[in-house]
């Protein structure tokens, strides 16, 4: 996994609530078997005209915003489905962190396994951060995950919460399915003990 | 109170911990995991690409659902080649890894949370996970169920572990009895109504009252089923004498002394007396009226007896901005009855409402009428079981002289990964789950209901109530 470890970038500011995961990346994208190529689909549904050429009015297809690294959003990103697919397209679209009020709660578990950082604030700092955006790519963000801060353009910082487990795995970019696997006789041992306490759950 | 009372959750969650981290995160085992065509692929093939195996295969069960067609001709039907790539991909890998694989021409095939429960493969007391949101289902059983992404879904192949912290316990008690007309559906919607899409968010929701109580099998599994909408992961109910009757004699549930073993288990699950929740919330049965919503996320949801709400009630710039978005992209207008906007299509099923119960409750709204010449309307099994009990109970027969096209089972139109799709601007009635924007196909408009309110709507060919039918 990438790791994540400081990011400075251009943020884009799209304050609305509810931005669900069929939103993020539609049905017609999730027929595929791999875990990238999906950028290019990323909010086709409000990104395209029904021809396939871009909308002027959304905000990444703005010239500020273009390259922008960091998405300042509404209550409740990423409501929806678990399709890992959304942290896919938004990673291979480019972006490296989402910060809202809310997450759903499977969207940003998602985050995390794809060195993507969800981070969430309180709306009035939001207010803020969405304020600073609105200057494009005159105001460079910058998000310290070893500190949890992140500092505006004029200097402002503010911090915030993040599961330190999360936070470990993000800053080396590390596999959990490797540390689990360390625990290997611990699983066992469980096991064990359940195969006698309800020995109906096991089938072989 | 006693601080040792244990919620279900809590009960649930202790039994399955494997290793409390030191930063509270805790390793917790995964009884079962459910795998469709979708979401696993890329699981498996960072699986192989590690050298890894799956430690469990034996505690897996495969079924194609989200991309199978649902037309009669579905063995030799052209699919998409996208989506039988991943059929074959699916298929492909159950063999490879040694997993139970039941294919789209089995009987038993359908959609995930409709086939587990029918094969006894989800039983109360388990962890149970899948890469679909709405594993929440199986939460009726009094299982731990809850959707995952496809990094977990390989997490869990390869160690039979996820590593999680512990959700808050929140209640949403029901009590009293729903009228006539109303359903798990409509207690589902009105929920969301009341608390919105992110209201249980980071919350488990235990579901509570004698109105839970005194729903089937069916009606819980929709209910939990929904819980996804309200923002939990996990919706929960007790396991009682409904969910052990249910459970006993289907081909995975356990049988004889182990049923008895497991059942005196079972009994031990349901919360403690004077346990503790985080959030409750408290809804009269009595209270509750058919259901509809009227824009694109399930909270959106009024009484069908109410009109489109207008967007300069609302105070909320942001809120504002949305409604009006909703009601365009719904082609509807502010101050409009709800029962007088016209509809083009129906859709009875998914997971949410694509079992015998609700196939049986639109029969019953149609028997003898006919499906408005307005309307196209279908009914598409959640599984071929379902579909199989139907046909036994007659109910194909009085839907298809009502208009009705009885199809074979899949996810379908509740979110178009395959053939089935509303056209852009086409209004439907629909017994599905979300009514996000393009949910059902690029600009379709989805009015989300139970399949009771569902029929009335085929027959009258607008949004009805039900009641009055």
């Amino acid at each position: 996994m990438d790791k994540f470890t400081r990011l400075s970038a251009i943020a884009a500011p799209l304050p609305m609530a509810n931005i669900d995961t069929d939103m993020i990346i539609p049905q017609q994208y999730l027929k595929t078997i791999k875990r990238t190529g999906l950028g290019v689909s990323a909010f086709s549904n409000i990104r395209y005209h029904d021809d396939g050429s871009e909308r002027e009015d959304f905000i990444l297809n703005k010239p500020a915003y273009r390259k922008a690294e960091i998405l300042i959003a509404g209550e409740n990103f990423g409501c929806g489905s678990s399709r890992e697919h959304a942290p896919w397209a938004l990673k291979d679209f480019g972006l490296k962190c989402i910060i809202a009020p809310s997450f759903a709660d499977i969207f940003y578990g998602n985050c995390f396994k794809n060195g993507l950082l969800p981070i969430k604030l309180p709306q009035e700092t939001i207010d803020l951060l969405l304020d600073d955006a609105s200057r494009g790519a005159n105001a460079i963000i910058t998000v310290d995950l070893e500190n949890q801060e992140i500092s505006g353009p004029d200097g402002g910082k503010v911090s915030f919460e993040i599961d330190p487990y999360r936070k470990h795995c993000l800053l080396n970019g590390l596999d959990d399915i490797g540390l689990t696997l360390e625990k290997k006789d611990k699983i066992k041992d469980f096991e064990a003990q359940k195969r006698l306490s309800q020995p109906w759950l096991f089938k072989d | 109170m006693t601080t040792n009372a244990k919620t279900l959750y809590d009960k649930l969650w202790q039994s399955h911990i494997v290793d409390v981290q030191e930063d509270g995160n805790c390793l917790i085992y995964i009884d079962r995991q459910i795998i469709h065509e979708v979401t696993s692929p890329q699981a498996f093939e960072s699986l192989r690409a590690a050298g890894r195996t799956l430690a469990h295969p034996e505690a897996m069960l495969a079924v194609p659902d989200h991309n199978v067609p649902t037309s009669a001709d579905r063995a030799t039907a052209i699919n998409a080649e996208d989506s039988q790539i991943q059929l074959d991909t699916l298929e492909r890998n159950c063999k490879d890894f040694k997993v139970d694989y039941i294919p789209m021409m089995d009987a038993r095939q359908g959609i995930v949370h409709i086939v587990g429960p029918e094969q006894g493969f989800t039983l109360p007391g388990m962890t149970i996970v899948c890469g679909d949101s709405h594993t929440s289902t199986h939460g009726a059983f009094g299982a731990l169920a809850f959707g995952i992404g496809t990094s977990e879904v390989e997490h869990v192949m390869a160690t039979q572990t996820l590593v999680l912290h512990k959700l808050k316990n929140m209640r949403v008690d029901v009590d009293g009895e729903v009228g006539k007309g109303v359903t798990a559906k409509d207690i589902a919607l009105a929920i969301i109504g009341k608390i919105g899409t992110a209201g249980g968010t980071g919350h488990v929701i235990e579901f509570t009252g004698s109105a839970i109580r005194n729903l089937s099998m069916e009606g819980r599994m929709t209910l939990c089923n929904m819980s996804i909408e309200a923002g939990a992961r996990s919706g929960i109910i007790a396991p009682d004498q409904t969910t052990f009757d249910y459970v006993m004699g289907r081909p995975q549930s356990p049988k004889g002394a182990a049923f008895e073993q497991a059942v005196a288990y079972w009994k031990t699950l349901p919360t403690d007396q004077g346990a503790l929740y985080d959030k409750e919330i408290f809804l009269r049965g009595e209270d509750i009226v058919p259901q509809v919503t009227w824009g694109t996320s399930p909270e959106n949801v009024l009484p069908i007896t109410g009109i489109v709400p207008n967007p300069d009630d609302v105070t909320d710039k942001d809120r504002k901005i949305a409604m009006q978005r909703a009601l365009d992209y719904m082609g509807l207008t502010a101050g409009q009855k709800l029962q007088d906007v016209k509809i083009d299509r129906v859709f009875v099923g998914s997971c949410t409402n694509g079992r015998i119960e609700d196939i049986r409750a639109v029969a019953d709204v149609v028997r003898g009428k006919k499906v408005h010449d307005n309307v196209t309307a279908w009914v598409v099994p959640g599984s071929g079981l379902v579909k199989l009990q139907a046909e036994e109970e007659g109910l194909d027969k009085i839907l298809r002289d009502a208009g009705f096209d009885w199809r074979e089972p899949g996810c379908s139109m509740c979110l178009a990964m395959n053939a089935d799709k509303l056209e852009p601007f086409e209004r439907c009635a629909s017994t599905s789950n979300r009514n996000f924007e393009g949910r059902q196909g690029q600009k379709g408009r989805t009015h989300l209901m139970s399949p009771a309110m569902a029929a009335a709507a085929a027959v009258t060919g607008h949004l009805t109530d039900v009641r009055e039918l």
